[in-house]
């Protein structure tokens, strides 16, 4: 177990996560600290530029993305929980690993040379090499007798040049395995949520969110478990269905395996309370 | 659907240097695709889109400039890349779709979903003001610029009370080094 001898990683948080989903940043500081994972703040890290730099100029997507890799300490993994910021800031590595043209405008830019060592992760990426079993046996675990479906969003799919990097299939399902959680069969685990059309373009998102909803509540399961912040948001945002099964953040829900007690500002800024069905478990009772 | 209505394609309109530039940018070769159509069936959006995403493959292909960059498929496509992984021929098709956004931009040509441009904007211009996205002041200018103060009042206003939305942005310290940026 190389992580739980309090390993320290350099954190980039994102936009999402530092304000409309405090919750999950909270939740996922404080599961690393249960498994030993030290995540340091990257300092002053700016937005990776989201999915409107790279939309619209290229050119500035790459250097924000660069701002924060230049930011990173070396000798440190750079470890990020949005799937889209991970992304973003993959493909800058990518891209100064093959192009001298951006390495030369890095250094010029950032006034130091691109680090080639450095290692950019998801926090995915990082649980599968924790032995939970063994962690879970140490800490003591809090079974949750729940079911749930996966929702990982579009964070499996990748464009070509980094489908080698690292594979988040079923990293939830193996992690939640051992603390009671069954996962449900659904079709939407890997379906977009429709990520920023829900600004100009609800009624698109409306309809797709609703069938992830439906679906969802179809499979039996008692609450989805999310992978992304994003998607946590639109599919709260968004849904039109009566009565909704809640929606976890993953990081909160292994918080509460590790038995956690500091929850007690997440389940409330959820905009399906989450918590009659914590309450129904036995759990988070405070 | 689509938006030539069915008229014949002239050779004259062919624009192979276009195609080229595109492939350059993009770093894809897009002229692999085989016209297997796995991007449109699983593509989540495709049925609000005018061009299917192999039909736009095939508009760059052909360098059918124009259609290429005043087609809504650009600006509908959110770059999930659920066509990328199905695509046998392994084509970034998203990376296309971001070449071309940009370039009817840089062209001026007609933008068929002026509302998502204009949500872009507002998210970079957070970015260069900040450092950071401010949500909160992204949806208000976005409201005010599309002139729709009306739709969505509820979903805000649930999202203020649960302090989802922050009021004042997050400011990162060196904001020149993000100016700068914006300047190049």
């Amino acid at each position: 177990m190389p992580e739980t001898n309090s390993a320290d990683f350099s954190y980039f948080p994102g936009c999402s996560l530092a304000t409309t989903a405090k919750e999950s940043n909270q939740s996922l500081i404080e599961c690393c600290r249960k498994m030993g994972i030290n995540l340091v703040e990257l300092a002053d890290w700016n937005c990776c530029g989201s999915s409107s730099a790279h939309s619209i100029n290229h050119q500035v997507a790459f250097d924000l993305a660069c701002r924060n890799l230049s930011l990173a300490p070396p000798g440190r993994p750079l470890v990020a929980a949005c799937p889209s910021c991970t992304l973003r800031l993959k493909h800058a590595q990518q891209r100064l690993r093959n192009d001298e043209a951006a390495r030369s405008r890095y250094r010029q830019m950032w006034g130091r040379p691109f680090d080639p060592d450095l290692s950019v992760r998801h926090f995915f990426g990082i649980l599968a090499g924790v032995d939970m079993d063994g962690l879970l046996s140490t800490l003591g675990r809090v079974q949750i007798n729940m079911t749930y479906v996966p929702y990982y969003g579009c964070m499996l799919n990748r464009p070509f040049a980094l489908r080698a990097l690292s594979d988040h299939q079923e990293v939830m399902e193996k992690t939640l395995a051992g603390v009671g959680l069954r996962p449900k069969r659904w079709s939407y685990g890997s379906q977009c949520c429709g990520t920023f059309l829900t600004v100009a373009r609800p009624d698109i998102v409306t309809p797709k969110v609703k069938a992830i909803m439906q679906g969802a509540a179809e499979s039996g399961a008692d609450c989805i478990v999310t992978a992304c912040a994003m998607c946590h948001m639109n599919l709260e945002v968004r849904c039109t269905l009566k009565n909704p099964i809640p929606i976890f953040h993953f990081s909160e829900i292994l918080s509460l395996a590790f038995g956690t007690s500091h929850h007690k500002n997440w389940f409330a800024r959820h905009l399906i309370d989450p918590r009659p069905l914590l309450k129904s478990k036995g759990l988070a009772a405070s | 659907m689509n938006n030539r209505g069915g008229a014949p394609i002239c050779l004259k309109d062919l624009d192979f240097r276009f195609s080229q530039k595109v492939k350059r940018w993009a770093g894809t070769d897009f002229h692999t695709c085989l016209q297997c159509r796995s991007c449109s069936g699983g593509c989540p959006f495709s049925e609000y889109m005018d061009y299917m995403p192999n039909g736009v493959m095939r508009l760059v292909q052909l360098g059918l400039k124009s259609e290429a960059l005043t087609c809504n498929t650009i600006w509908i496509c959110v770059g999930c890349h659920t066509c990328t992984i199905q695509c046998p021929m392994a084509i970034d098709i998203p990376g296309v779709m971001d070449v071309l956004r940009e370039q009817a931009i840089a062209e001026h040509a007609d933008i068929l979903e002026p509302d998502i441009l204009n949500f872009h904007r507002e998210v970079l211009g957070s970015i260069e003001r900040y450092g950071r996205t401010h949500k909160l002041e992204i949806m208000l200018r976005y409201k005010l610029k599309t002139r729709d103060l009306i739709s969505d009042w509820t979903v805000g206003m649930k999202m203020l009370a649960k302090r989802k939305l922050d009021l004042t942005p997050s400011r990162i310290e060196r904001i020149d080094d993000v100016k700068k940026i914006f300047q190049e």
